[in-house]
């Protein structure tokens, strides 16, 4: 593999006796946008969240620059800085003004100097194009704008991976394209992400590389996007995109 | 139509004895509450825990606060277990003793209630900044919970206040007590002392009372 950057080998999840994944081998390289596209229940988001490191997993491994993440493990802190994550909604701190959100982290895991972090931050807001709403809370904000705040926040630590997990599914759809274009400027500027969504035109816009998920499995995957989407070569990719026309 | 009594209220020192007995229902309240704050909130998290043991215990306990009212628990403190088991309680030791008993019971199941209203997803988007456990809860759960538990233990305090009136019947000298002794002392001279005396008492309870309610409801909303 060429420079990966995340590597996830033979890895297995499961609730019970419930399978979700099934001994799935992925890498990511380093400046890829690697999308996951799937039924609801063929277990993507529970893979970001196997990334992170916040499910417990029951076979093989998660490698970030060749390092173990492991969840209950020692130097977990030090490795989730460099994984940066973006859930499906509202994960904003309600108790924390937009710019408490944003700084908590860089101030209190990093140790940054406050005035050095508080430029960075609102730097990143103005390039989401919330700079004035600083200091409001997050009840305050729109879902989409919520989510804006919620890929800053991430930023901010500088992350080398940036795990995306159905971010504009909660949202109304005229909040979808704004925060999609922030995301799809990232990917322009380099920007490594492992992509969960159900906005296929979206998919097909950002990916190098498509991967299709179904029962704990790849089913299929494409380093031409543009051509997965119009002739899938696997019939169950066919069918699941077939879903989304009317 | 006739006096309303309230001469009664300024001969003496009568005003500041009624004053001295709001004084001693406070004091109970808010002695009572900083107990059942503290042992509340391990209560709580234990409630939150995993032991189905401690899980049974405390709601068991929490019943029987419940069903129970608190005059039977005065009762049973300060006449039944003093001499079933010779101690020497002072009725103001035995309030804040039942007081606590019911203030633990319910904070306990305030804040079981304020750990499970956070989601999972604020626990976890704080994981995923890299916060340990420990700055998860304090940076992100503690606070969260805190706001949500103030303005329900203000109105504890409320309750609380209100209640006292009960203590009287355990031989202690509060508002309601002082109250009594003065109309029972001028019945003669001011047969309609009580109307009078009763009302200032009720203002009286009014005049703590409402601030702090209106307390938890001003910080309910800006906190919400």
């Amino acid at each position: 593999m060429e420079n990966a950057l995340l590597e996830i080998k033979n890895l297995k999840k499961a609730y019970g006796e419930h399978i979700v994944l099934d001994g799935l081998d992925l890498a990511v390289n380093r400046g890829e946008v690697v999308v996951v596209i799937g039924p609801s229940g063929c277990g993507k988001s529970t893979l970001l969240r196997c990334v992170n490191a916040l499910e417990d997993i029951q076979g093989g491994e998660v490698l970030l620059d060749g390092e173990p993440v492991r969840r209950g493990a020692k130097d977990i802190s030090r490795l989730r800085q460099k994984i940066g994550m973006v859930f499906q909604s509202y994960d904003l701190f309600p108790h924390k003004s937009i710019l408490e959100n944003i700084l908590l982290a860089p101030l209190k895991v990093q140790k940054r100097q406050r005035a050095e972090a508080e430029k960075e931050a609102l730097e990143l807001l103005d390039r989401v194009g919330l700079k004035d709403r600083k200091d409001d809370y997050p009840r305050q904000l729109s879902g989409g704008q919520k989510q804006r705040v919620a890929i800053v926040r991430a930023l901010i630590m500088h992350p080398e991976i940036l795990l995306l997990d159905e971010i504009t599914a909660a949202l109304d759809p005229e909040m979808v394209h704004e925060v999609l274009q922030v995301v799809l400027a990232l990917a322009r500027s380099g920007s490594t992400m492992l992509i969960v969504t159900h906005e296929m035109a979206f998919a097909r816009a950002i990916a190098d590389r498509v991967i299709f998920l179904e029962g704990g499995h790849i089913v299929e995957e494409s380093r031409e996007p543009r051509a997965f989407f119009d002739r899938p070569a696997t019939e169950r990719a066919r069918q699941f995109l077939r879903t989304f026309e009317y | 139509m006739q006096s309303l009594g309230l001469d009664v209220l300024f001969k003496g020192k009568n005003f500041v004895r009624l004053l001295g007995g709001l004084w001693v229902a406070v004091r109970i309240s808010l002695i009572s509450v900083a107990i059942s704050i503290v042992l509340g909130l391990v209560m709580g998290v234990l409630m939150t825990g995993k032991s189905r043991v401690l899980k049974a215990v405390f709601r068991v306990y929490l019943e029987i606060v419940r069903i129970m009212p608190q005059i039977v628990l005065l009762f049973v403190v300060y006449f039944g277990t003093t001499r079933v088991f010779g101690w020497d309680l002072s009725s103001e030791a035995s309030a804040i003793i039942v007081f606590s008993f019911w203030g633990t019971a319910e904070m306990g199941d305030l804040v079981r209630g304020a750990l499970i209203s956070i989601p999972r997803i604020q626990y976890e988007s704080a994981e995923a900044l890299g916060l340990t456990t420990g700055q998860v809860y304090r940076y992100v759960i503690l606070p969260q919970t805190v706001r949500r538990l103030i303005p329900l233990s203000i109105n504890l305090i409320t309750r609380m206040i209100k209640t006292t009136s009960l203590v009287m019947m355990i031989g202690m000298v509060e508002v309601l007590k002082v109250a009594q002794q003065i109309i029972e002392a001028n019945r003669k001279t001011s047969p309609n002392a009580a109307f009078g005396l009763f009302a200032v008492v009720m203002l009286l309870y009014f005049a703590i009372c409402w601030p702090i309610s209106r307390l938890a409801g001003y910080l309910e909303k800006r906190w919400a």
